[in-house]
């Protein structure tokens, strides 16, 4: 491996390659056609992959929300069309019989005029436990979330999304603490977190504690709907089906009746994204080597081609001493050092693509593309594949060099 | 120095076979300097290549240097083609995309010399056949002489026991060629073996020994008084 260190065998190397210098530019463009490509697809992939996940980032994604409607076949004695209320009790047996359940959180919404001061607007409330932060996790900005106290002691407590800090509240106003009025009740603000980028399910953007809620808007033991959130090891599908089942059997409802609970599968909707994303880089890759081999058999022609021209050089140096080995090493260099270099710039334009794409499409909070990028372990992994390709496909002109007798060679005209 | 005894070789065609050589027995001692004469076609240069190891006999012995060249892989060939043997040929044969210092220096780069023992060595090498200035400049900015010139000081680059010549004033004017054969003449002088392809009688002339091949055998072998190139020059 020492002749790689060696200056001579890469002047030999810039010699020939620099001859026809329109040509080993030409040969190049597959191969850095090809990585650009790989590059510049994985790191959309990814970039839109991220925007995705920072948009369903605060939910757990193997979740389900269930809300009732009304029925749609008569069962022990009820007609069709009833409409069903879920209870407390409904969240507690679902929790209770369902398999793999990580949490049930009941929720309850409605509409409610908030006014401060002096400026008011009309917005959804929910009623909630502490737990829903573990399901949809809220950045508090400041503050806190509700805690097992404020539901304890039923305060008039109320967490508000930024968005709603800006329509109330002066720029800068001081929150912590102030009041604020719901339906002409004081509630104490005592957190603000960051609005979230998805919308999933009611607006999400005044909580107060659920058991507060009970008491003023006189749910009694009604609830609006739940969530539900599976341990990452069971299928989320599942734990729809059986707690829709148990749902049906505890509100006398028709076993094979479909309409009467609605649900979203949050988990089965962002699996047919990633299900998207991984097809999308299955996709790239596949696209990418294919044409990452064009390129590289594309280089191996052109090398066949250079070698048959140079049959009398190779003829001569042989006459001169070169063993074939050397000879066969010298093609095989040159060919890994063409896809080596087309390679690198590859890398680099497909590098400057993602940069460009970043700054066209990756600013903002609505940004399509969050951080466009391929790790350092492609690349090198890209690059690997080019010296293997590069080698393989350098060995055939090799030994087309070498398979001529120098005889033959030097009486090539 | 170089001994060949019932040398055979014959080629394909087709279905038969041309018999080219027929019997060569030929020794050369050190020093001496040898035209190989005939007609094409009378094996002149098959021998040529034989003796540069280009080519492989079918029969018979061949040992240059006490060394029996036999059985010789490609690997081992080529050792020996750089450490014994310097080419000159008609054509030149050289590397177009390097400057004459570079070309020069080749045989010495198989050799696995260091760049500077190789650009000393070949700028010496360079000095001898009058071109150090050239040193720099392509083999396409040079005239067919000093082109000829370049590729005698790479064969004797990596200071061969034997110089062969195939046709080394072939693709020259007289007046370069005589130019050429007072260089090898000099070199002669200085105790280098030469062995030289012509069909030139005048150029035959200005060796010391004329060897005539015709259909494959010797047909005459003279030792003959020396005519100096550098009357004419």
């Amino acid at each position: 491996m020492k002749f790689l260190f060696e200056r001579d065998t890469w002047q030999e190397v810039y010699d020939s390659l620099t001859k026809n210098k329109l040509r080993t530019a030409l040969t190049m463009v597959g191969v850095w056609w090809g990585i650009l490509l790989l590059i510049g697809l994985l790191g959309s992939a990814r970039g839109i992959e991220n925007s995705f996940n920072r948009l369903f980032g605060s939910f757990a994604t193997n979740s389900v929300f269930v809300w009732a409607q009304s029925t749609s076949k008569p069962f022990k004695g009820f007609q069709e069309g009833r409409q069903v209320q879920l209870k407390i009790s409904d969240a507690k047996k679902i929790e209770e019989n369902v398999e793999g359940i990580e949490f049930v959180v009941p929720r309850n919404q409605s509409q409610a005029l908030v006014v401060h001061n002096f400026l008011s607007g009309n917005f959804g409330v929910n009623g909630d436990y502490p737990l829903l932060d573990q399901v949809q996790k809220k950045k508090m900005i400041q503050g806190r979330f509700i805690n097992q106290t404020d539901i304890d002691e039923n305060r008039k407590v109320v967490v508000i999304s930024e968005e709603i800090y800006k329509q109330l509240f002066e720029k800068d106003a001081e929150m912590i603490g102030e009041y604020i009025q719901l339906n002409g009740m004081n509630f104490k603000v005592v957190g603000m977190f960051e609005t979230g980028n998805a919308n999933m399910g009611p607006s999400s953007d005044i909580h107060i504690p659920f058991t507060t809620f009970q008491q003023i808007y006189n749910m009694g033991e009604n609830i609006g709907w739940m969530m539900i959130t599976g341990k990452p090891e069971y299928d989320i599908s599942q734990i729809e089906t059986d707690a829709k089942l148990i749902l049906r059997n505890l509100n006398k409802v028709h076993p094979e009746d479909n309409r009467a609970f609605g649900s979203f599968n949050l988990g089965k909707e962002f699996a047919k994204i990633t299900g998207f994303l991984t097809g999308m880089q299955f996709l790239t890759w596949f696209v990418g080597i294919a044409t990452l081999i064009a390129g590289v058999f594309a280089i191996g022609n052109i090398l066949l081609i250079t070698v048959k021209e140079r049959t009398k050089e190779i003829g001569v140096r042989r006459a001169l001493g070169a063993t074939p080995f050397e000879i066969k090493r010298q093609v095989v260099l040159e060919a890994v050092f063409i896809t080596l270099i087309a390679g690198l710039l590859g890398i680099i334009s497909g590098g400057s693509l993602l940069m460009l794409l970043d700054a066209l499409y990756g600013q903002g909070d609505e940004a399509m593309l969050v951080n466009a990028s391929v790790s350092i372990s492609i690349v090198f992994i890209a690059l690997v594949i080019l010296i293997v390709l590069g080698t393989l496909i350098g060995l055939i002109p090799a030994f087309k060099a070498t398979s001529i007798k120098p005889i033959d060679a030097l009486r090539e005209e | 120095m170089l001994k060949i005894n019932k040398l055979h070789k014959s080629y394909p065609i087709g279905d038969s076979s041309l018999h080219v050589l027929k019997g060569i027995d030929l020794s050369v001692e050190a020093g001496e300097m040898v035209a190989i004469m005939g007609s094409s076609g009378s094996g002149k240069s098959t021998l040529l290549n034989i003796i540069g190891m280009l080519d492989e006999a079918d029969e018979g012995e061949y040992i240059l240097d006490n060394v029996p060249i036999k059985n010789l892989t490609e690997k081992k060939a080529a050792i020996y083609r750089n450490k014994f043997l310097g080419f000159i040929f008609q054509s030149f044969n050289l590397i177009n995309y390097k400057n004459a210092l570079d070309n020069v220096a080749l045989p010495l780069y198989y050799q696995g010399l260091k760049r500077k023992e190789r650009i000393e060595k070949g700028l010496f090498h360079l000095e001898k056949v009058g071109l150090k200035d050239w040193a720099h400049h392509l083999p396409n900015e040079l005239s067919g002489g000093q082109k000829q010139r370049v590729a005698i000081a790479r064969a004797l680059a990596a200071d061969p026991k034997l110089l062969l010549a195939d046709e080394p004033t072939g693709a020259l004017d007289t007046k370069t060629s005589h130019e050429i054969m007072d260089f090898i003449q000099s070199l002669n002088d200085e105790g280098k073996t030469i062995l030289m392809v012509t069909h030139e009688e005048d150029i035959a002339s200005m060796c010391k020994r004329i060897v005539r091949l015709k259909d494959g055998v010797i047909i005459e072998d003279t030792f003959v008084e020396q005519v100096r190139a550098s009357q004419y020059v």
